[in-house]
């Protein structure tokens, strides 16, 4: 893994959260309490904020620092459960070195698996994991089978699709929306929402990239 | 939105700057990363630590000070505080007896306060506080919100590391007091988180949001405006219905506190207070202490919260105790 893609992506994704400010927004005060834009969009700036400081370094210890940053600045739920993605992902890379698909894949599965833990939470509790988890499952499959990039992240795009909205019709049980019960039904999650955003963003320049 | 701002990015750091020295005879302000202190540093004891999102005031910073807390950790508002803030605090502030966090019910807060004690290096315990009786199924939740019932888990457990308690004797008491209180919250408008720069949730003049958490998210349901009596007599049931689904005996005297949300005068809290005092007093619980103002806030939303705290002799004594911070002070 190059650590200026890694960074490529980052100044990409901050983009693409303002972009979708509004989505974001109104599904978060449709059911939550109106702060996660606001979190999403101070965590991918100063993400994208460290491109200097980060583009020197290899991709693991980028990915650590990411994490770290993220850790002190966004607060909320979303801080510590991007930190714990990133700094696990990190862990694997430093080992396997991240250069094709298949090694991205297994980072991407510690990182989902570390943020299962910390948040204690599973797919189905209408929250980020109900993304996360198939994509981290479709990317691994499609890598295995030895697809090419341009086919794996097509697949991770519908998965992220599927998986965003599959959390319509569920009742949260973890996080702010948890409170609701069934009025949370028929409202797609905030959370899923911007990591949908996110795995298109890296998604269609990996895709651009290729062509 | 009309709201007293200079700079959006600078509301926090103002307004804490304002508490600060409003208040200096009491409190410190510590930045990078934001953290506030006692004055005078306490020797001997547990120190007790909360935090939380900004815009609940005077929670948490407006009880540092005797009797209450050593330090408290602010966030952005509405969003939990960071590890290294707590962290920060901690080293502050711990005197070798130990630090106990309390911490709000509430994914985010749990996550953040729950990294900074896996890095502490020392001896720390925390209280998970869970008054909100709001969500009806808890098979929905893994657990309630924490409320407006955390200042009484405040109070009593800085009194408690007062008398040079330990650490486990602390958070026994705090977790006592948490399970013997139950809140729930009526919301009229709401809030306006100023980044976001418009309410968080709409609501017809004709309608009231029954069980609305402190950050404007929603509650059990969304009712029909009626008089102050026929709303606080339900939510009082939903009081003494909690309890008793806990198995939490309600048969002796209890502290009622009526907390509003920001937006609502005070007469009108006092109104509350008579009605639910009285409905209480009907199912024999004597109402021994009162509390009514604006002590755990939703920024400007309109409504307020009911909170009952079954007192025993060792919560009662906690409660009375002494203690002077900038938001709550008697006995000294």
């Amino acid at each position: 893994m190059k650590t200026s893609n890694l960074l490529s992506a980052s100044l990409a994704i901050h983009a693409a959260i303002v972009a979708n400010e509004s989505d974001i927004e109104s599904l978060d005060r449709a059911i939550g309490d109106g702060d996660h834009y606001i979190n999403m969009k101070r965590g991918t700036e100063v993400v994208a904020g460290m491109y200097n400081e980060l583009l020197p370094l290899p991709a693991d210890e980028a990915l650590n620092k990411i994490g770290m940053k993220l850790l002190s600045t966004i607060g909320g739920a979303s801080g510590p459960l991007f930190a714990s993605f990133f700094m696990s992902m990190a862990k694997v890379i430093k080992v396997n070195g991240g250069n094709n698909p298949l090694e991205i894949a297994a980072a991407f599965a510690a990182g989902v698996q570390a943020i299962m833990q910390r948040g204690k939470a599973n797919v189905g509790e209408k929250t980020m994991l109900d993304v996360l988890v198939p994509v981290s499952t479709t990317f691994t499959l499609s890598a295995l089978e030895g697809k090419s990039l341009v086919e794996i992240c097509h697949a991770i795009k519908l998965a992220a699709d599927i998986g965003l909205e599959s959390t319509r019709a569920l009742v949260a049980t973890k996080g702010r929306a948890a409170g609701l019960g069934e009025r949370a039904i028929g409202h797609l999650d905030a959370g899923a929402k911007s990591c949908q955003v996110m795995l298109y963003t890296v998604c269609d320049l990996l895709i651009k990239g290729e062509n | 939105m009309k709201k007293f701002i200079n700079h959006l990015d600078n509301v926090l750091v103002e307004s804490l700057s304002g508490f600060a020295g409003a208040h200096s005879d009491l409190v410190s302000l510590h930045l990078e990363p934001t953290f506030l202190t006692r004055q005078n540093k306490a020797k001997n004891k547990v120190a007790i630590i909360s935090g939380g999102g900004s815009g609940h005031e005077p929670l948490h910073a407006g009880y540092i000070g005797y009797g209450m807390l050593d330090a408290a950790c602010p966030g952005h508002v509405f969003t939990s505080p960071t590890p290294d803030q707590m962290i920060a605090a901690a080293e502050a502030v711990h005197a070798d007896k130990g630090v106990l966090f309390i911490v709000k019910n509430y994914a985010g807060d749990v996550m953040n306060f729950e990294m900074a004690a896996e890095m502490l290096p020392f001896e720390n315990a925390t209280v998970l506080t869970s008054d909100d009786c709001a969500v009806i199924d808890s098979t929905y939740t893994t657990g309630r919100r924490g409320v407006a019932g955390t200042m009484i888990v405040e109070k009593c457990v800085g009194s408690l590391a007062e008398t040079g308690a330990d650490l486990l004797a602390c958070k026994t008491l705090g977790d006592k007091v948490n399970t013997r209180t139950a809140s729930i919250g009526v919301a009229l408008t709401s809030c306006t988180v100023p980044a976001a720069g418009r309410p968080t949730f709409d609501i017809a003049d004709s309608e009231i949001e029954v069980g609305v958490g402190i950050h404007g998210e929603p509650g059990r349901r969304r009712e029909t405006m009626r008089d102050a009596d026929a709303i606080v007599n339900d939510c009082v049931d939903a009081i003494l219905a909690d309890f008793k689904a806990r198995n939490v005996s309600v048969d002796n005297e209890a502290l009622l506190l009526i907390n509003g949300f920001g937006a609502t005068p005070l007469m009108e809290l006092y109104v509350i207070y008579n009605t639910a005092a009285k409905l209480i007093s009907q199912h024999g619980v004597k109402i021994s202490r009162s509390l009514v103002g604006n002590y755990v806030t939703a920024l400007d939303m309109a409504g307020a919260s009911i909170t009952l705290c079954l007192l025993d002799n060792e919560i009662k004594q906690h409660w009375d105790s002494p203690v002077h911070t900038p938001a709550l002070r008697w006995g000294m």
